[in-house]
């Protein structure tokens, strides 16, 4: 019976935490969709600093990253594809697994650990110092000063850091392909273009834009209920971090389940 | 009537009372922090709102300035009740308001300069080099001049404060609140904020209220006083009355008489539900 009534407090808790990241999301797309044809201009240069962050930094260890990524894709498929002998297959399996699936999420684990935390160490820093709180006194929204840029940003720069992901997981495998599999570099790379459906790349892509808004929710909302104390950011910050991986998780999920049936009919 | 031409130009300035406060009541969760808080504010005059730790009055302070809603009462600010207005009518009302928060609060990714022309951007259409003049007008006012590429972790508490009082009256406000001006500051610091809030009364004919637990800066800038203890208010009136007064808890305050801190755990929830809490984020709640 207790147990009964826990799970029951535990889901109600869940179910009232995904409202207020629905309701926080809601309102940053209002602003950035809505809001600047009604005299809320866009602040378009705190969202370009952003994206720098959110982006352009995230570069150089995104890539490294997926280029492993992609060589071990590389190497686990062969281990299996040889036997059969058809390790021609390697870019396939690569280009497939990579578009569809890795690529966006590898590239959603490295935002979260990056910029997802930012945000909620940024905000919860904010909310300690009672400059959240400045901001509400001067009639200027937190979420539209602080939570718009970060969310115009990330639905911005998460699917072209999911491309660059793709294209860096691809020429990961293609060390493989050209070192091992007798594949020259321009015949991997062919190979790989012609065994991808547009669809495999777009329905990545629209993942990507969703975990985007995932991070973008979970780390500002995580930063914006920071209670008092230093430490309390820290705790924030984690939290951000582990609830994104879990919602991004689930939003593939989610996402995989949708397409999977859709393209069925 | 020369003398009195400003009040029949401005419509709002009438004789009426700029704040006020009919049985204000503030609950955190089950417990009630204000028990039926009632006063008005003269426009153009100074109140000081005294009390000891847990008393309330930062909430009331809090709830002053829209950050937390009342349970129930009313709070007139310029002839509307600002505990029904919608987040959007509370936001014009606060465009006439100023808060200078205890930190000071300053945006620590923003210059000195940003941050007091922030309200100035985001409220007005006014050109860049109109929002310069007045930046430099607002820093000379709290004696800052210069500052404006400072950023304010370089600024000295006094400075910070300082600075933080120059962005609550960027747009010029009719009535500017602070919470505990000199804490934090030692004495010749804290005398100084003090005699930049008697400077700024008397230039301006700004409505002041002021939060504070230091009976040295309330005697110098209080036109009138409000004692609150323990979610009511204790007495009201002129220094020279709060001086007189001979209730036994006035007596208490004004002289400084020590009490054991805490003495039963109810007392000492009630105090710590005093300091900012966790909310589930007043930032949420906006539209």
């Amino acid at each position: 019976m207790e147990f009964a009534s826990q799970l029951g407090g535990s889901v109600t808790d869940g179910l009232a935490y995904l409202g207020s990241l629905a309701s926080l999301g809601g309102r940053a797309a209002y602003y950035t969709f809505v809001g600047p044809f009604q005299g809320k201009p866009l602040r378009l240069q705190r969202a370009i600093g952003q994206a720098m962050d959110v982006g352009v930094r995230a570069l150089p260890i995104l890539s490294l990253i997926t280029f492993f990524i992609g060589l071990i894709l590389a190497l686990q498929a062969a281990y299996e594809l040889r036997r059969f002998g058809a390790i021609n297959f390697v870019s396939t399996a690569v280009a497939i697994s990579m578009t569809r699936e890795l690529g966006p999420l590898i590239t959603a684990i490295v935002v979260i650990g990056r910029s997802g935390s930012a945000f909620a160490a940024e905000i919860g820093t904010m909310k300690v110092t009672e400059e959240i709180d400045a901001l509400e006194t001067m009639a200027i929204s937190p979420v539209h000063f602080l939570v718009t840029p970060k969310f115009l940003a990330m639905i911005i720069m998460l699917p072209c850091l999911t491309i660059w992901a793709n294209t860096m997981g691809i020429l990961g495998g293609s060390l493989f392909g050209v070192t091992q599999a007798d594949f020259t570099f321009v015949r991997y790379i062919r190979s790989s273009i012609d065994s991808l459906f547009l669809r495999d790349i777009v329905t990545g892509l629209i993942k990507s834009v969703m975990f985007g808004v995932t991070i973008t929710a979970v780390g500002c909302l995580e930063g914006l209920s920071t209670g008092t104390g230093a430490e309390q950011v820290g705790r924030s910050t984690t939290r951000a971090v582990v609830i994104s991986i879990f919602l991004v998780v689930v939003v593939d999920l989610v996402f995989t389940l949708l397409f999977f049936f859709v393209s069925e009919t | 009537m020369p003398e009195e031409t400003p009040d029949l130009l401005d419509p709002d300035a009438t004789s009426e009372a700029m704040i006020s406060l009919r049985d204000l009541r503030v609950n955190y969760g089950e417990r009630e922090i204000l028990h039926g808080i009632s006063f008005d504010v003269q426009r153009g005059e100074t109140l000081v709102i005294l009390g000891g730790s847990g008393s309330g009055k930062s909430t009331l302070l809090r709830t002053l300035v829209g950050l937390e809603k009342p349970t129930s009462g009313e709070i007139w600010i310029k002839g509307r009740n600002i505990a029904t207005l919608s987040e959007s009518e509370l936001d014009e009302i606060r465009k006439k308001m100023g808060m200078s928060f205890q930190g000071g609060a300053l945006f620590g990714s923003m210059t000195v300069g940003e941050n007091v022309a922030l309200p100035l951007r985001e409220h007005t259409k006014l050109e860049d080099s109109t929002i310069q003049i007045m930046l430099r007008l607002k820093l000379e006012q709290v004696g800052l001049e210069g500052f404006e590429y400072y950023m304010p972790a370089q600024l000295s508490g006094g400075m910070k404060k300082r600075a933080a009082v120059a962005r609550a009256l960027a747009m010029d406000p009719e009535i500017l609140f602070f919470d505990e001006p000199s804490a934090g500051l030692d004495p010749i610091i804290a005398a100084g904020i003090d005699q930049l809030i008697v400077e700024l009364k008397q230039a301006f004919r700004m409505t002041i209220i002021v939060v504070t637990h230091e009976l040295a800066s309330a005697y110098l800038i209080a036109d009138r006083m409000v004692l609150i203890d323990k979610g009511n208010i204790v007495a009201m009136g002129t220094p020279a009355e709060m001086r007189a007064n001979t209730q036994p808890r006035v007596r208490q305050f004004f002289d400084r008489v020590a009490e054991p801190e805490v003495s039963r755990e109810l007392d000492y929830l009630q105090m710590l539900t005093e300091a900012p809490r966790q909310r589930s984020g007043s930032a949420e709640r906006r539209s």
